[in-house]
Formats: C-alpha cells, structure tokens, sequence
C-alpha cells in the first residue's frame, strides 16, 4: 500500500490542506551528544513554528543551529524534550514517512554523482512509487520552479553543472515529493557572492509561490533578514532572540548587536 | 635445448595446460567474489563481525602458498589431491583483497552523499544497493583485479598437489635443472597476469564515478 502523495492529483487542494498541519514544536528540548555527555549541544529550546512561516535559524559556528535542524528529521535524536512535527511526536513517526514528507537542502547539495540529474531529481517519488508519467511531469514543474530547462539537464550528471545549478537541482530534488516541510542547512554558502544573491532572490520568488514551512540555518545576518519571516538567534546551544526582521535590527541583546555590528548593516553599530 | 625449441615442439601441452592453468583460476575467482562480495556487504551492516571476519581472511593470506596447499591436503571433503584442493587453496587467497576492498569501498563513501540518502527517507537496504555500491563498485573491482593477478601466481604452485596448470612446467623445469621447461610455464603464466590486470583495469575505468 503507498499512501497517496499531497499536492500531486490536485496541488492547490492538498497544499491547503497540508498547510494547515505542517508545523514544527520544539518542547524543551535538550541534545546531547551521549546521554552520559555533561555538555549539552542544545538545552532549554522551545519554539513553535506555524504553517508557512520561514524561519532563519542564525548563529555562529558551534550555535547548533544545524544540530537543531537534524532533530527535525531525526538524523539526529533529542536527548531531552519532546519535538512535535504535524502535532505528532517525531518519535511516534515511522522515520521513512517522516523523512520523506520533509524536503533537504544542504550546502554541500549531496546530489548522487552516479545518478543524471533526472535521477537525482526524482529519487523520493520514486521510492514513493508513482507512476511514471506523473514522474515525468512532475521533474518538469519542479525543473521550471527552479529554472532550469528540464529536457536539457535530464540526462546531465552532477559533476557536469556549475556550482550554482547544482544548488538549484538541490533544491529541486527536496521539492520534487511535494513536501510540507523544507529543512535548508546554509544552502547558499558555497557560492559565490553573485550566484549566492540571484539564487536568494529566487528563493523568495520560490517561496511565494509554493509556501511551505521552512527551517533556513544560516550564519549571514543579511540572509536571515531577507529571507526569514521570523529570524531565531542561537547561541550556546540556547534561543537568545526570536524577533521579525524588522524588529531584529532593533534588538539590544548582546549577541544580536554583534551579529549587527559585524554585518555593518546599521551604520554607526560598529564600535 | 633453447626456450624457443621448446615452445615450438611442446605447444599443444603449454596450450593445454595454459588452458588448465585458466579454468582453475576463473572457478576460484568466481567462488571468492560470490563470497567476498556479499560478505563486505554484510559487515557495512554488522559491524561487529568487521574485525573477526578481515582478521581471519589476513591470516590466510600470511600462510605460505606451498604450506597452505600442504595443510589442506589431509582434510575431509575440502582436502585430497588434484583441483578441488587447489580452488579452495586459491579461494582463500583470493578473499582478502576482495573483501577489504569491497567493504573500504562501501564505508568509504562521502558522509554527505550519505546524510543526504538518509534524509530522504532511503532505507538502509536502499543506501546499500543504490548508493553505496554502485559508487564503491570500482573500488571493488579493483580488489577483484589484485586478487586475479595473485591467483595466477599462486595457481602455478598448485601443480605440486596434481592440479596442473602452468606450474606443471615450473616443477617439471627445477627438477631438470632447465631454464627453458620453467620458462614455459612461467611465461604464458606472467602474459595471463598482465592480460587479466590490463583487461580488468579498462573495465574499473569505466565504472569509476568522477
């Protein structure tokens, strides 16, 4: 038995009807990285995330921000707390289903080097098995959504394409399932600064028009605030912050002034 | 006699035995991948027998040749006089270099090609036939390709316990204190390593992933 896939027979319904459900708790939640660990990774986060919201996860290296990300699809386990995806814990989750309803991006993209982008691309509805022409049809829509020419990077391999489309069958590939969920881990660092503002800003078009839940780690105070509807500070395994964009800037906590001051985006915050 | 008369006059016995020398080490190549293989996929999923299992096949490989043969001989089913002796001899040999190639191969692959199959709910048969193996299948190749060429080598001592093949001149030469009977054994032997290693490359390049 497949249960049937969201979003496919009929996209505007079942979007909708995803949407109202696709939201993430995080209930106290600890990780560490043994149980008999003393240091913890993470402690103390909780936090709602609502349907269709984007949020920036921002933080220095070692925040665990990316940490936090992988609780969510349980590549890695909570030590402590209760993380709920869809109202339901991550734990009472078959981790199949789980993993497949939620889309991932990372920056090192992770395409499969020995399969074409077509493949790559339509890895999860084919491990869903769908038929093979919603298959097809669907590899095109996801090629036009990150704008690409589907019949022309068909056949291709990863290690044929730039490093910008790779990023962009990345996300492709995490769209491809239709998923309620999108997970980013800094998926726009290894670009250049270039490639890196037009893929954001397609980002943002992209956004608009398939809206889904999305978790963005980043370390680029600029990136949060553009692309976040919610930007969440962590430092030290801990929310320090948790502010529109708008509201970020005006922030007094030490850790936000200093992503501030070092991003220069308030003249005058450098001191 | 020079080694060239000797070529000419006894070439439908080199033939022959070349002949031998090569079914001998297709039939032991083909019982160590089938076990080879297949057991480096098994340890990528239990860990535990990884040590135990490259431990034993390292001991078979530190035994000398002629010793092994030796060793085998007395044993029930297994052992005797003649080809099957020889094969089993040849499989253990052969097991190593297949076995750690294949599960070097298999762990070796990129963590975040990995995380990536995993994320997106491929289940861990999935990510071994369809990720790991097809990206490690050079590296397997490669130890196929190393345990060929040194089964070539070691099938020339099988002669010794009635298994002919090449080696049959090699003996046949010491005992006469003739350079030109060792060299036409040791010859056609060396040209098959050189052809199975040549041929076997071309294939591990054309099934290595960039």
């Amino acid at each position: 038995m497949v249960t049937p896939v969201p979003g496919v027979v009929n996209p505007t319904k079942a979007k909708a009807q995803t949407l109202t459900e696709a939201t993430i708790e995080f209930r106290d939640v600890e990780y560490r990285i043994t149980i008999t660990d003393s240091h913890s990774i993470l402690s103390g986060i909780s936090l709602k995330i609502h349907p269709g919201e984007t949020i920036a996860l921002l933080g220095r290296s070692g925040s665990g921000k990316t940490t936090m990300l992988k609780l969510i699809n349980r590549l890695r386990d909570c030590s402590a707390g209760n993380l709920l995806v869809e109202n339901q814990p991550v734990r009472d989750w078959n981790l199949i289903r789980l993993r497949r309803r939620i889309g991932y991006i990372i920056q090192e993209v992770g395409l499969f080097p020995h399969f074409t982008i077509e493949q790559n691309v339509c890895l999860v509805p084919g491990l869903e098995n769908w038929p093979a022409a919603k298959i097809k049809a669907r590899f095109s829509e996801v090629m036009q959504l990150v704008g690409l020419h589907a019949a022309e990077y068909a056949g291709k391999f990863p290690r044929e394409l730039s490093g910008g489309q790779r990023q962009r069958i990345g996300v492709a590939r995490a769209l491809a399932a239709d998923p309620a969920i999108l997970l980013m881990d800094e998926p726009f660092g290894a670009l250049d600064p270039v490639t890196r503002a037009e893929l954001q800003r397609e980002f943002l078009a992209l956004a608009r028009k398939v809206s889904k839940t999305t978790v963005l780690v980043t370390h680029d105070l600029r990136e949060a605030l553009q692309l976040g509807t919610r930007v969440i500070l962590l430092d030290a395994g801990q929310i320090v912050a948790d502010a529109s964009p708008s509201d970020f800037l005006k922030l007094d906590q030490k850790v936000a002034r200093e992503f501030i001051a070092a991003s220069e985006l308030v003249p005058g915050a450098t001191q | 006699m020079n080694v060239w008369q000797f070529f000419a006059s006894h070439r439908v016995e080199i033939l022959a035995a070349t002949r031998e020398h090569l079914i001998l080490v297709l039939i032991s190549m083909i019982i160590a991948v089938a076990i080879g293989v297949p057991l480096g996929l098994a340890l990528v999923t239990h860990p535990r027998l990884r040590a135990g299992a490259l431990a034993v096949a390292s001991i078979f490989q530190t035994i000398p040749s002629l010793a092994l043969f030796g060793f085998l001989i007395p044993l029930p089913f297994l052992g005797g006089i003649g080809t099957r002796t020889a094969i089993v001899a040849l499989v253990l040999y052969a097991l190593l270099p297949i076995l750690r190639n294949t599960y070097v191969g298999l762990t070796g692959v990129d963590p975040a090609i990995l995380e990536a199959a995993e994320a997106m709910g491929m289940t861990e048969d999935q990510i071994l036939f369809r990720v790991r193996l097809p990206l490690a299948s050079s590296f397997i190749l490669a130890g196929i390709r190393t345990a060929t060429v040194i089964t070539i080598g070691v099938a020339t001592i099988a002669a010794a316990i009635g298994a002919g093949g090449l080696g049959t001149f090699i003996f046949r030469g010491v005992a006469m204190v003739s350079d030109a009977v060792i060299l036409a054994g040791a010859i056609p032997a060396a040209l098959l390593a050189l052809l199975a290693d040549f041929l076997l490359g071309l294939l591990e390049r054309r099934l290595r992933v960039a």
